[in-house]
């Protein structure tokens, strides 16, 4: 239907909108911009500058060079990976055995996994804590990566999206003599894959920003992953003065993300509208 | 039969070694954590069992403050980051050209690195001897300031937290909320309109009503991630909250457990119980709220 | 309130990045609707009725041509200001609100010195519900209504301002085909009794000419003929109109007019004095067959469906257009069965002829059976 000419509404509303987005691309604008001015230029600007005419891509070289950010990158990227792979086989296993398969008290198990969608991570991770510590398993990869793949909520979401697939299909694979392994890999991951590259995708955002359970179970600089890194390069390293440095590493934490996000806008977005939280 | 059984529960197996390991054990473990009195983390001994760890970590200044500074956090940033994300959406969904530039625009904070934009943030409100920084400069165009937001006055301090928490959050409600207006059905503002309807009644009266579910579950959602805050305040005034006097509760668990004032495990557990307890009070509150006032299509 | 569209037209623009190429819903709309009366509009589904409906209450704007409401051009007027009412085809009531509320609700918009004091309000709305029989649903919410009170909650919510023209969009295609006749019944109904112009679209020719005051046959944004029902039926002025009206539909044949006699086949069945040779499409209504044995028109015979008051003869012919004919006979009639051959005269008034290539109606003025 057509909409009324609003004359005086539709340029505030631009106004107002291009406003918010002026407030949540200025950040991003002022990390690149920081980033690239010289650490001489930054600290001479008592009244910061909103552009520079020297740009330099030293901070970078600095960044890199003066604390192993490098290694921070690649232990993310390792522990991302690791992460999202062993979470997506428990998660497909799990689902699978809810949506299709038939066992004594599957009800009964079903209601106790969904109750513990309601725990919060806060309230185990002290236990967990302990627990790692006591099997001398900070500052590996182990530690980092098992108590993070568990996911009730993802197994929740794919599960439902199994038991759309219609009974037919499993009954006729049955009858070809399908079984159920060739069956949840031939016909029910094919089928359901929007779903498992959106559990990916999240899994895959969650892990590059966690930082709480790093923190705790790190403190040997070689486990550290980006979120620990800039926070003890802005702690102890050259954050403390070099900020264009500090910057640099920034920009180099966050543009993966940002990438991953412009590639896959629309499944992203899709993605979190169905199944995300975030704060 | 038992066969097919079998087959199931090693479909299961995974998940449910990890849920238990990693989820149920410490789940009850955590309540033996914060009843057991003075447990020594070294030699894994304690010398009592009672509600001290309680009574203790509700009369720690450093809980209060932590519980004062959360509340103060929820309360503000709660309602105006919904109220905001609702009339940002509600533009949205107004205008045809650039609209989808705007949503990938304003989804981006949602893909961020909290800490990383988190010392972004800290640097435009941060005062030094070299710099007022960019929002001080602002603020001089106005007269005003300058103004510590990272290292000042508690007021100050605590716009900056609500301000970088606002910004984190309004991507998934924008997102949300601009999905849920666009599934309203079309038919009714047509009706709306052949009946007249001034735009401001069709938003109260029509808009509103049939997205309040979705309004609910964002308040809800809201709460209950405001009250876990942590990495955000991080990212702003460094690991040391306490001493910058801004840390939350979930804050005050991990450093209790870790860190400069850690090894309490007792303490955190407790403290972790009763974030615990609140959340789930005020989730309740708001169900039972919400319910006399939100229309659900069946 | 007289209704009078001149020269209607609306074009969209093309949309989607491969075809630019722009849709005409409506052209050059124009026919007058008389004061007080009901009027359908009738088309298959894409016809343009829905345009044309949603062009006279104003949430379309007209590409060209005009609309009047009585003297008044209402053509650039938005909806609110136009005075009408609509029941949507989902009826499209609030959900969140009660029947009453619903119903209140377009009373509540009213400004100035239509404002309404709250008695003045609650005494409409009641008057309304008592017109559609649901005072005893006010304080329902919709969900918990059936279709049929449905429809009828929105009515009411359309009538209550008193609107100068009700419009309907396909007012029954959401019930079943019980509450279908009973609701078209209760519209003829409150039409009558509240007097207002009514303008109602639908696909449902059965239903459009069992209360329209007069139809408007459309296809392809244009409207093929204007008329009372009956009117149409007997005298379709096109092959179209002719097969959208009628059920069961009329039978076609191929045929050919030569030395101004109709033939379909060999066989000359009607007079066609005045006409020129030509080929011709010959549409026969089922009620236009008379069983003789010595009839005009030859068929094999396939078989016989008595439905009570009806017979209907179920047979075949090499020049028919579709698989078989259907001819309604009284159920007195007694057929032999055995015989594979059947023979009908024909009414000439339920012979329809059409030009082959043009598919306009061929009129003879002293049409008559050989």
């Amino acid at each position: 239907m057509e909409k009324e000419k609003n004359f005086k509404l539709k340029p505030l509303t631009y106004v107002f909108l291009t406003l918010w987005a002026l407030i949540v691309l200025f950040p991003f604008y002022w990390m690149v911009l920081t980033s690239v001015k010289g650490y001489g230029a930054y600290n001479s600007e008592y009244i910061p500058k909103l552009y520079t005419l020297s740009p330099t891509l030293q901070n970078y070289a600095d960044a890199f060079t003066a604390v192993p950010l490098a290694r921070y990158f690649v232990n993310t990227v390792f522990f991302t990976v690791a992460t999202t792979l062993i979470m997506l086989a428990v998660t497909i296993l799990a689902a699978y055995a809810f949506a299709r398969l038939d066992f004594r008290g599957k009800n009964l198990v079903f209601v106790l996994f969904l109750s513990l969608m309601m725990i919060p991570n806060e309230l185990v991770i002290i236990t967990n804590y302990v627990t790692v510590t006591n099997l001398d398993l900070r500052n590996t990869f182990t530690g980092l990566i098992l108590p993070s793949v568990t996911s009730v909520f993802y197994i929740y979401l794919l599960k439902e999206n199994f038991e759309q697939v219609p009974d037919q299909l499993y009954y006729a694979a049955k009858v070809d003599g399908t079984s159920d392994l060739k069956y949840l890999f031939k016909v029910m991951i094919p089928i359901c894959k929007p779903t498992i590259v959106t559990i990916t995708i999240l899994k895959a955002i969650e892990c590059w920003n966690s930082y709480v359970w790093p923190r705790l179970v790190t403190d040997d600089e070689n486990y550290f992953l980006v979120s620990n890194g800039i926070q003890s390069i802005r702690e102890n390293g050259f954050g403390r003065e070099n900020i264009p440095a500090m910057m640099a590493a920034v920009v180099v934490i966050s543009l993966p993300l940002i990438l991953l996000f412009l590639v896959f806008r629309h499944m992203i977005m899709a993605g979190v509208s169905r199944g995300g939280t975030k704060g | 039969m038992e066969h097919k059984n079998i087959k199931a529960w090693l479909y299961l197996l995974p998940a449910l070694l990890f849920l238990g390991v990693f989820m149920v054990y410490p789940l009850i473990d955590v309540f033996i954590y914060s009843f057991e009195e003075s447990y020594n983390f070294a030699s894994q001994t304690y010398t009592g069992t009672g509600s001290y760890n309680y009574s203790y970590v509700l009369r720690d200044p450093y809980f209060l403050q932590a519980l004062k500074n959360t509340f103060l956090l929820v309360v503000i940033t709660v309602p105006v980051s919904t109220g905001l994300a609702l009339l940002i959406s509600v533009g949205l969904s107004s205008i045809k050209p650039l609209r989808q530039l705007y949503q990938t625009v304003f989804f981006l904070p949602y893909v961020t690195n909290t800490l990383a934009v988190g010392l972004v943030f800290m640097i435009l409100f941060k005062r030094t001897p070299y710099t007022d920084g960019f929002v001080n400069l602002m603020l001089s165009w106005f007269g005003a300031g300058p103004i510590d937001f990272i290292d000042g006055s508690y007021a100050a301090k605590m716009f900056v937290m609500c301000l970088y928490t606002i910004w984190i959050v309004m991507p998934f409600k924008i997102l949300i909320l601009t999905s849920a207006l666009a599934s309203v059905n079309q038919t009714y503002y047509n009706a709306a309109r052949v009946d007249g309807t001034p735009a401001i009644r069709v938003f109260f009266r029509i808009t509103l009503p049939m997205i309040s579910p979705t309004l609910v579950y964002l308040v809800i959602t809201g709460f209950i991630g405001a009250f876990k805050a942590y990495s955000d305040e991080v990212a702003l005034f460094g690991t040391d909250l306490n001493a910058a006097g801004m840390n939350t509760i979930v804050g005050y668990v991990y450093d209790m457990l870790y860190g400069n004032s850690g090894g309490y495990p007792s303490y955190a557990s407790a403290a972790a119980i009763l974030l615990f307890a609140i959340v789930l009070t005020i989730t309740c509150i708001n169900l039972l709220v919400s319910r006399k006032h939100v229309h659900y299509i069946s | 309130m007289k209704v009078t569209l001149e020269h209607l037209t609306k074009i969209f623009p093309g949309r989607g990045r491969k075809s630019r190429e722009q849709v005409v819903a409506v052209s050059d709309l124009t026919f007058e609707i008389p004061d007080g009366k009901l009027i359908g509009l009738l088309g298959p589904s894409g016809c343009g009725k829905s345009t044309a409906l949603n062009l006279l209450c104003g949430l379309l704007k007209p590409t060209d041509g005009r609309i009047f409401f009585g003297e008044q051009d209402v053509t650039s007027l938005s909806p609110e200001k136009r005075e009408v009412g609509m029941v949507f085809q989902n009826y499209a009531l609030y959900p969140h609100l009660t029947v009453l509320q619903n119903i209140l609700f377009p009373l509540q918009n009213l400004k100035g010195d239509k404002k309404l004091t709250k008695s003045e309000m609650q005494k409409k709305a009641l008057d309304a519900a008592k017109l559609v029989q649901i005072e005893n649903l006010l304080d329902r919410k919709p969900g918990e209504l059936s279709g049929g009170q449905q429809q009828r909650v929105a009515i009411a919510r359309a009538l209550v301002k008193t609107p100068r023209i009700l419009l309907m969009d396909e007012p029954l295609s959401n019930l079943d085909a019980r509450l279908r006749l009973q609701t078209r019944e209760e519209i003829r109904r409150i039409q009558k009794e509240t007097k207002i112009t009514t303008v109602f679209v639908t696909h449902d020719q059965e239903e459009a000419m069992s209360i329209s005051d007069s139809i408007v046959v459309m296809k392809d944004g244009v409207v093929q003929q204007i008329g009372r029902p009956q009117e149409v039926y007997d005298d379709p002025c096109n092959l179209f109109v002719a097969r959208f009206l009628g059920n069961p539909p009329v039978n076609l044949f191929r045929g050919s007019v030569r030395n101004e006699k109709l033939y379909i086949g060999e066989e000359p069945v009607m007079d066609m004095k005045g006409a020129e040779d030509q080929d011709v499409s010959v549409g026969i209504r089922p009620e236009g067959f008379i069983l003789k044995e010595q009839g005009v028109l030859t068929c094999s015979l396939s078989g016989v469906e008595v439905m009570g008051r009806d017979v209907s003869v179920v047979a075949s012919h090499a020049c028919c257009l579709e698989q078989t004919i259907r001819a309604i006979v009284g159920s007195d009639t007694k057929i032999d069965l055995s015989n594979p051959v059947i023979r009908f005269d024909l009414k000439p008034e339920k012979v329809l002829v059409f030009n082959a290539q043009t598919e306009a109606r061929l009129r003879v003025k002293d049409a008559a059976s050989v």
